[in-house]
């Protein structure tokens, strides 16, 4: 087995065996909301991995920080979608004490 | 094989068995718990891609709210969790169709491109440490952005709190707001009503006297 010096390959490889382990996990735990916002958040990560791996690699040194700064943001964001998420998740199963996602058909349409 | 290469195959390693676990675990609080440990890998991959200030920022933001967050939610709520397992591996062939296509379309991208080797840290980073270049970045290019960041946390801050807010019934707390807009209809009632005139009546005897 040769496993030479770790090459941006990897990471990207990682990254990609990430998402798609992510999205196999929302086609599984399609009635499960909390796991689906798990799956949401792995995916999140599995981007947020690509950027990191990407600004080490870069060759410009100019360049470089854009990557990680681009991460920052998306953890910005990851975070008030979860408080968002999680807060309208309490509030349905207050309304409704279920969260099973094929009960939640209110809207027709 | 260097002490990078090893480690990078220990956490790569961790974190998609962890991955795998989120979303097969029994129990919600199980997976929860494996997103943790996901997430702590990830960060242990980022000190390897010298991001630390990034990695420390997982930990404390995601594993220190994010996923006490969820933590929170899953042992509040109090669901039954085997009425979520029906079924569950019904959807296993297209769930592994869908994974197995993302995955070789990303082998077919990355096979023969992106064997780049990490190239030498600039002087500049080596000097002021990826936190402070981070900052410098952060505070004169990207400014305004961040400004926009904190306005969207702000937001997400009400959001929630509007959302889950509940007020009291049994408290007598007085509503300003319904008291400033209370009108004079609200109060006082002017009932129109017919004039009623008693009929002049005939002066009794007494009163004549």
């Amino acid at each position: 087995m040769n496993l030479g010096p770790i090459t941006l390959g990897h990471y990207l490889s990682l990254g990609g065996i990430l998402f798609a382990l992510s999205v196999i996990g929302i086609f599984l735990n399609r009635r499960n909301l909390i796991v689906l916002l798990m799956a949401i958040e792995l995916m999140l990560l599995a981007v947020n991995l690509n950027f990191v791996a990407f600004s080490h690699y870069l060759p410009l040194e100019a360049d470089r920080m854009a990557g990680q700064v681009f991460v920052f943001f998306i953890l910005t964001v990851a975070a008030a979608e979860s408080a968002i998420g999680l807060a309208i998740l309490v509030v349905l199963f207050r309304n409704r004490a279920s969260i099973k996602v094929e009960e939640l058909d209110e809207l027709k349409g | 094989m260097d002490t990078i290469t090893a480690l990078f195959y220990v956490f790569a390693t961790v974190l998609l068995f962890a991955a795998l676990r989120v979303i097969t675990a029994r129990s919600t609080v199980h997976a929860v718990l494996f997103l943790v440990l996901a997430f702590f890998s990830a960060s242990c991959i980022w000190m390897l891609l010298s991001a630390e200030f990034l990695a420390i920022t997982l930990v404390l933001v995601y594993v220190g709210a994010v996923m006490v967050l969820f933590l929170f939610v899953v042992m509040m709520l109090d669901i039954n969790a085997d009425s979520f397992r029906q079924g569950f591996w019904q959807h296993l062939p297209l769930a592994g169709l869908v994974g197995a296509v993302i995955a070789l379309e990303m082998a077919l991208v990355l096979m023969r491109g992106f064997q780049l080797q990490a190239p030498e840290p600039s002087a500049r980073a080596l000097e002021m440490g990826n936190t402070k270049l981070l900052g410098i970045e952060i505070y004169t290019q990207y400014l305004y952005p961040l400004q926009l960041a904190a306005v969207l946390l702000l937001v997400a801050i009400i959001a929630a709190i509007a959302l889950t807010l509940r007020g009291r019934k049994d408290s007598r707390h007085m509503n300003p707001s319904e008291q400033v807009r209370v009108k004079r209809a609200d109060r006082v009632r002017l009932v129109k009503m017919a004039p009623t005139i008693e009929s002049p009546s005939t002066p009794r005897e007494g009163d004549a006297a």
